[in-house]
């Protein structure tokens, strides 16, 4: 039985092409993938994210529970702030990449729509058996998810609201009230445009579209709706990585160039493991690659050197709109990872040239 | 959705026209809709010869990538050029100008084991 969130009718009515995503009914589509995808890269575009996890913790031990199971210090984290981070196993794999934020009484943490049941059965066993004193709610059902993207978003809804939202950094966030209606509104997102991501009460969802988005069907629409396949081209131009693609629990985050989200020095769940691979050295990374030509090298595409032999494969591959290129990641040897390295992709037996790149492949310059 | 009444189908969306000795071929807007922008089309070479129900190309698009099938055996005449440059001309005019190859068969009654318009339509759920 697939799930539905509370914005179905609306993309029902929007002519959303709708398909099943972590058995939830999303749409993939209401225009074409390039038209959305342009357009939140030119204008705006409004996405429903409802179905992403959203899990509030609070409590005595709610600090310290956090710092156990995420790979980022959350003890110096403000109050307001949002990061990104990484729920590890034992072996130091990735059960998730997560946006942790601190309001005033509790903590969100907001997890992927596909790992959602496995992180609560995880978070759920650590506290039982570590025995913290904490409080933990998956508001995922009683909330909607909305990410509004692109350079015309902040100055179009700025007046909707009643914050300053001009001032709210990158990665901060807040939570108000507005005709009594609860919201937390995040200025980040997943597409390397500047926008907000806002969490509003289930019910409230057919109002909230309507006064962030307006009419979304005029030709000349500032913000129009965009489904998953845009989401999809969006973050990978901005070399973002997706879990089941670029992440999953058999690739820990030192490979995956995720460093920067680790804290060593930190006892949290997998922590060991991961010293060890930074002593070593990772034997693999992730990179950045251009396909010379049009096709597309998907996941599972082998990468091969000069030689012939296999030193990589691809986790995400498209053509990408922006740039007019077929560009993928992928994780190669560490000898074959120098931007500018000289690869082919195997696709179907013939060899396409390609080489290495930096990432991310776009990024925007306003 | 209008399905061109002149020709014939395959399960697997591909539509064959017959024009004299020659059987045009192309995908349905059902099949060009399902994969949305198209990025590439991989033809086979003038003058090769292709099998009925095996993969003559593959057609690749943002979102997915897929084979292309012919329902009928014989030699390529002809592709379309344009395709090259445009392969988001399927998703504009998949019936008439985002047509694929042009194929003398081998055996002129094969066209006729294809699927029918209603046929077609029922696959489509239509």
């Amino acid at each position: 039985m697939l799930r539905r969130t509370p914005f179905y009718d609306f993309h029902i009515a929007s002519g959303a092409k709708i398909v099943d995503f972590a058995g939830w009914e999303m749409p993939i589509l209401y225009r074409s993938i390039v038209d959305e995808h342009v357009q939140t890269r030119t204008k705006g575009s409004i996405f429903d994210i409802s179905h992403m996890g959203r899990l509030h913790f609070s409590g005595k031990d709610v600090v310290r529970f956090l710092d156990r199971v995420l790979t980022r210090n959350v003890s110096q984290q403000r109050v307001g702030q949002s990061r990104y981070s990484l729920i590890c196993n034992p072996a130091g794999g990735v059960m998730d990449d997560v946006i942790v934020s601190r309001d005033t009484k509790s903590w969100i943490v907001v997890c992927n729509a596909s790992n959602r049941e496995k992180i609560n059965a995880h978070l759920h066993a650590v506290r039982e058996t570590e025995k913290f004193d904490l409080d933990l709610a998956d508001q995922t059902e009683a909330t909607a998810m909305v990410a509004l993207q692109g350079p015309l978003v902040i100055d179009k809804i700025a007046n909707v609201l009643p914050i300053d939202l001009k001032s709210l950094k990158r990665y901060e966030f807040v939570t108000d009230s507005y005709m009594l209606i609860k919201f937390t509104i995040f200025r980040s997102g997943y597409t390397g445009e500047d926008g907000v991501e806002l969490i509003i009460p289930a019910k409230m969802a057919g109002l909230a579209m309507k006064l962030l988005a307006g009419k979304t069907d005029r030709p000349e629409a500032s913000i129009k709706p965009a489904g998953l396949g845009a989401r999809d081209t969006l973050r990978l131009e901005a070399g973002m990585p997706l879990y089941g693609h670029e992440l999953d629990e058999t690739i820990d985050p030192l490979t995956a160039n995720l460093a920067w989200v680790v804290d060593l020095d930190k006892d949290f769940i997998g922590a060991d493991a991961l010293r060890a691979i930074s002593e070593a050295g990772p034997k693999r990374t992730l990179v950045g690659i251009e396909l010379e030509g049009k096709r597309i090298a998907r996941q599972g595409t082998e990468i091969k050197n000069t030689a012939g032999t296999t030193v990589g494969i691809v986790t995400s591959g498209t053509f990408s709109p922006t740039l007019q290129k077929s560009i993928a990641m992928g994780y190669v040897d560490i000898e074959s990872s120098l931007p500018g390295t000289t690869l082919a992709a195997d696709l179907k037996g013939t060899l396409n040239p390609a080489q290495v790149v930096k990432l991310p492949f776009y990024k925007r310059t306003a | 959705m209008p399905i061109p009444t002149d020709r014939r189908y395959l399960q697997t969306h591909e539509w064959h026209k017959p024009e004299g000795d020659t059987i045009t071929i192309g995908i349905t807007q059902f099949a060009a809709d399902e994969l949305t922008d198209v990025t590439y089309v991989k033809l086979p070479k003038v003058g090769s010869t292709i099998d009925a129900n095996k993969p003559f190309g593959e057609i690749e698009s943002v979102k997915a990538t897929s084979d292309l099938y012919s329902g009928v055996s014989g030699t390529v005449i002809a592709i379309n050029e344009k395709l090259t440059d445009d392969p988001a001309l399927v998703n504009r005019e998949p019936h008439e100008e985002g047509w694929m190859i042009k194929v003398k068969a081998s055996d002129s009654s094969a066209i006729d084991k294809l699927l029918s318009v209603e046929a077609y339509l029922k696959r489509i759920g239509q």
